[in-house]
């Protein structure tokens, strides 16, 4: 599978990481700020160090950037930045633009995830679904919870040992 | 009418400023504390501290009864979200987003935001206008629909000088509305002569603009 990935904060490095290690193509974008050497190293210093898929500093939202990544040939793209309004446009531009299958974007206001889930938009607010997971884990789907910590906690194991990759 | 101000930087400001004294009804959403107590100040009790890209404010803001919103921050992304969010969710009958960086005026069209201003494209246009070879500018865009009007310069040695309108290679839906001729608008029929220094109004598909541009300038 190419996947593009549009934020590479803890949760997009996290991600990447995983899938990259699965063999699926990855490529990462994240925006470049005022100094791109700096940004580069404080950017994607959330991949691990086995990462084989691609870096690109630039703007999400910006075409040129996203055919860059790849997004003409990806069967999916998540769009995981700190901004809900960028990671909404972003999320867009993949779907209605590109005709990419699979877009996801993380929305953490829950009204703006909901509006646009009816629009056909696939979104996910990190409030619930974290909120969600741990309500589970307290009460009545105790095993649900479970079950997803525990992968969760084998993927952490896995990415924990490796070395943070020196750039 | 109502309007409702999305921003209240340096746009959002003299825009409200401009509505409220044509005698229009505004409320002017900002976020930031300090600015809309500045904005405040000089404009009276319209102004709302919230953030317009949220729901709950555009509802308070009263987006359902808005004529139009207008969308100004400095932030594209924001504001093609605040558009659509006024759009879906309180029914706003008219959206206008402002656009810092004039390429994503064609993303925000293909994602059902109409009515865009790009002061970059406004500014160009004016400086184009001033320029005696610039020629050939893409006047505005006709809301609604994928239309939009061309004015361009007959120059010395292009392919329609001398020629009639209706050997125009325009192409299929686009049609010439009318001529300036010598500061005189007049009208244009098949049988028109064009003359160096017209200037040509034309009414295409926004997707034709180069193969007009080259109908008129070979």
């Amino acid at each position: 599978m190419n996947v593009v990935i549009v934020g590479c904060g803890r949760v997009g490095g996290f991600l990447a990481g995983l899938l990259d290690s699965e063999g699926h193509r990855v490529s990462v974008v994240d925006i470049a700020s005022t100094s791109p050497a700096r940004a580069e190293r404080a950017w994607f210093q959330h991949l691990p160090s086995s990462f084989k898929g691609e870096t690109i500093l630039g703007d999400g939202t910006d075409l040129e950037v996203l055919r860059q990544a790849g997004i003409e040939r990806a069967d999916a793209l998540l769009a995981l930045t700190e901004g809900d309004n960028r990671n909404l446009m972003c999320a867009q531009i993949a779907q209605k633009i590109f005709g990419v299958k699979q877009v996801i974007a993380k929305v953490n206001d829950p009204v703006r995830a909901q509006t646009y889930r009816e629009m056909g938009i696939n979104t996910f607010s990190r409030t619930t679904i974290l909120g969600t997971l741990l309500h589970a884990m307290l009460q009545e789907d105790r095993e649900v919870g479970e079950v997803l910590m525990r992968k969760a906690l084998a993927h952490e194991a896995d990415l924990v040992h490796e070395p943070v990759k020196a750039r | 009418m109502y309007f409702v101000v999305a921003g209240a930087g340096e746009v959002g400001f003299h825009l409200s400023q401009a509505l409220l004294e044509a005698g229009h009804e505004v409320t002017v959403i900002e976020a930031d504390r300090r600015r809309a107590n500045f904005v405040q100040e000089k404009l009276g009790s319209i102004v709302m501290n919230a953030p317009a890209d949220e729901g709950r404010a555009q509802m308070e803001a009263g987006c359902s009864r808005a004529d139009a919103l207008i969308a100004v921050t400095g932030d594209d992304a924001k504001n093609l979200v605040i558009c659509q969010l006024a759009k879906i969710r309180c029914r706003t009958p008219r959206v206008i987003a402002r656009v810092n960086n004039p390429k994503n005026e064609i993303v925000f069209k293909t994602l059902g935001i109409d009515e865009t201003i790009s002061s970059t494209r406004v500014l160009m246009n004016v400086i184009e206008q001033e320029l005696p070879s610039g020629g050939f500018m893409p006047l505005m865009s006709l809301a609604g629909s994928a239309n939009e009007l061309i004015e361009a310069e007959i120059a010395i040695g292009t392919p329609p000088a001398g020629k009639n309108v209706g050997s125009l290679r325009l192409p299929s839906g686009a049609l010439v509305g009318g001529i300036i001729r010598r500061g005189k608008l007049m009208h244009a029929d098949e049988d028109t002569k064009l003359e160096v220094g017209d200037r040509v109004m034309v009414f295409s598909p926004t997707a034709s603009e180069s193969e007009v541009r080259k109908a008129l300038f070979g």
